[in-house]
């Protein structure tokens, strides 16, 4: 029996000092390989929940498991080289540094991550395989990453979440820049790769509509209750 | 890895960054410039009398005997017999002995009545003789020797009469016994480009008919002058060579110590270092204000990180998002400052050299100051290993404010 990919709880988490947000999971799980889509508008706590799934935020209180692993017993630099090892993380927009070629880009996660990076053998030929599969031209990989177009920089940064194959595939509205035609593509591309490297994929968004993909579907405030203190 | 994305990361921002290296590079330069002239107006200083053991002269102060000998700045307070010179001259230490009799003038130039081995035993930049590229040394009575300055600022040539004024800027010419310019010494950047050489006895036949300072009203004839005995009665300063460098000090002791008349004799390097205490402090205030122009320049880049970091947020986010601890967005940044300084000491080290080539000929000729083009000495290169280190410094406040803003941030900035 293999752990979950992701485990919550009875978290509970306060910012410090940030207008007294406070977020708390009685219970969430994902199982290994699992997708999961959680539904949310903005301000319903979903960027809380993501800091603490990555261990940015640590809980207050409660348990938040990866793979196992209870990320409240590590400390704060082998919290950070955790998330490179075990998560690959895509956002919204702006996921590379546009100054840096793509391959760099790519590579990045596995300078801070080297089981990652034993893991994933010779990093710049899988780097260029991901980018094949992803349906980006082969050139792209010396381009600057600032030069690329949004859908192509969005299946870039899905490529530097696969690369070394992580268990678990963090994606926060990784669609919401593209139009509705490419974001469909963008999507399959992800689901396939994501499934050949056997990563478990939780993804949060605003949209129903990308539901039909996902094994589960669920919305946030089933989950998570979130308060708002006026301090 | 690191290392390259930060360098792509300052190219990606080529317009500031290039404007706070340039910053850096002027202000690199301005302070080795300033260390470079400093060290060559010293060199250029000591070159002036190289060769030369002793300066002898009536006891003052060593720098008021190096300056009026050597330098022609102010006047000797008395003179030296020639009793006493021909004593020095005969001691056995004595390799060589220049007589110098100053005092006299010509325009804004002074005239120094000295004797043909004066060209000889002179030693300038290196051990670099006097040359006479045009006419001949002193011969003649009244031939005079002019120096390239004063051949170039009064348009002279050789064969030109020159009359001698007595006194320093005085209205009595010797105009009754006029000279004539028998050569002219190539430049040398040294005080020798302003002054104009007769012989000893020339000075002696000029005052022929002076006492205590005043024209007797009698006028000898040149013709008696010349059948005279023109030894002088006493000089100003004598330039001394010893024959073996382990004599100077007995020499100097002898000479310090001669009961028949109170004389002077210095080592024109330790004279100089007496001078170099003097002049000490503005030197020092130029490198501190060259130093401060450094200083603010680097207080321009931490500004110019300061006001990056906020467009610069999601960079660090994205950082943190890979996996990167807030320690290596904090060494990015350091990192980013020293290769800045980096480039701006490579960079202001190439102007110094571009100034160098382009304004040494124009310095020598203008200043006398003759600043080499030598690769960088050590004290050079650890200046510049300083203005790197002090960057890293600089940029550290910048650099703990990203960290604690990449802890606070985390991976969402909300934009």
């Amino acid at each position: 029996m293999h752990p979950p990919a992701l485990a919550l709880s009875d978290v509970t988490f306060a910012w410090p000092g940030r207008g007294g947000f406070s977020l708390s999971c009685m219970s969430f799980e994902m199982a290994q390989g699992e997708s999961v889509l959680l539904l949310g508008a903005s301000g319903s706590g979903k960027s809380t929940l993501l800091s603490l799934v990555c261990g940015i935020a640590t809980a207050d209180a409660g348990q938040v498991s990866v793979g196992g692993t209870d990320l409240g017993t590590l400390r704060a630099g082998a919290r950070d080289r955790f998330r490179a090892e075990q998560i690959g993380v895509i956002f919204q927009q702006f996921n590379l540094l546009p100054y840096a070629r793509v391959v760099d880009n790519i590579l990045l996660p596995l300078r801070f991550a080297p089981r990652r990076r034993a893991r994933a053998g010779a990093a710049a030929p899988e780097a260029a395989r991901l980018c094949a599969a992803l349906g980006l031209p082969e050139d792209v990989l010396k381009t600057q990453a600032g030069r690329l177009s949004v859908g192509q920089q969005q299946r870039v940064a899905v490529a530097r979440a696969l690369i070394g194959a992580p268990p678990l595939i963090v994606a926060d509205e990784p669609t919401s820049a593209l139009d509705a035609a490419t974001q469909d593509s963008f999507l399959s591309l992800l689901f396939e790769q994501a499934n050949k490297a056997g990563s478990s994929l939780l993804m949060v968004s605003h949209d129903e509509r990308l539901g039909a993909r996902f094994d589960r579907v669920i919305r946030l405030q089933d989950i998570v209750t979130t308060q708002r203190d006026a301090a | 890895m690191i290392l390259r994305l930060a360098a792509q990361s300052l190219v990606a921002r080529a317009l500031t960054v290039g404007m706070t290296v340039l910053a850096i590079a002027l202000s690199v330069a301005l302070f080795l410039g300033v260390e470079k002239v400093r060290t060559g107006a010293r060199a250029s200083f000591a070159d002036t009398i190289a060769g030369t053991d002793l300066i002898v002269g009536a006891r003052s102060g060593s720098v008021q005997l190096l300056l009026y000998s050597v330098f022609r700045i102010g006047n000797a307070t008395n003179n030296v017999s020639w009793d006493s010179y021909r004593d020095i001259a005969a001691r056995r230490e004595v390799d060589w002995i220049v007589p110098i009799s100053l005092g006299d003038s010509h325009k804004q130039f002074r005239v120094m009545g000295t004797t043909p081995a004066f060209f000889d035993h002179y030693k300038y930049r290196g051990g670099r003789s006097l040359e006479i590229p045009q006419g001949h040394g002193l011969t003649d009575l009244y031939d005079a020797v002019i120096g390239a300055d004063v051949a170039a600022a009064l348009g002279y040539a050789v064969g030109d009469p020159i009359v001698v004024s007595h006194g320093l800027a005085s209205f009595t010419a010797h105009d009754d016994q006029p000279f004539r310019v028998a050569g002219i010494v190539a430049k040398t950047g040294t005080p020798v480009d302003r002054t104009v050489i007769v012989s000893l006895a020339a000075i002696e036949a000029i005052h022929v008919d002076w006492k205590s300072g005043a024209k007797t009203g009698q006028t000898t004839p040149v013709e008696a002058i010349r059948d005279m005995d023109l030894t002088p009665t006493a000089i100003t300063a004598a330039l001394v060579g010893v024959k073996s460098r382990l004599q100077i000090f007995g020499l100097q002791r002898w000479i310090n110590e001669y009961s028949q008349e109170p004389l002077l004799a210095v080592l024109p390097g330790v004279a100089l270092q007496e001078l170099w205490q003097i002049v000490g402090v503005a030197e020092t205030a130029l490198i501190g204000v060259s130093a401060m122009v450094v200083v603010t320049a680097l207080i321009g880049m931490m500004a110019m990180i300061f006001s990056s970091l906020s467009e610069r947020r999601r960079e660090m986010a994205i950082w943190r998002a890979m996996g990167a601890r807030p320690a290596t967005i904090l060494g990015l940044l350091v990192i980013e400052a020293m290769l800045m300084a980096a480039c701006g000491a490579v960079l202001g080290l190439g102007l110094l050299y571009m100034g160098l080539f382009m304004g040494q000929p124009l310095i020598d000729a203008a200043f006398g100051i003759w600043l080499p083009i030598d690769p960088p000495s050590a004290r050079e290169v650890w200046g510049l290993a300083i203005v790197i280190g002090a960057a890293a410094l600089a940029s550290l406040l910048p650099a703990l404010r990203a960290y604690r803003m990449s802890l606070a941030d985390g991976m969402m900035v909300r934009i």
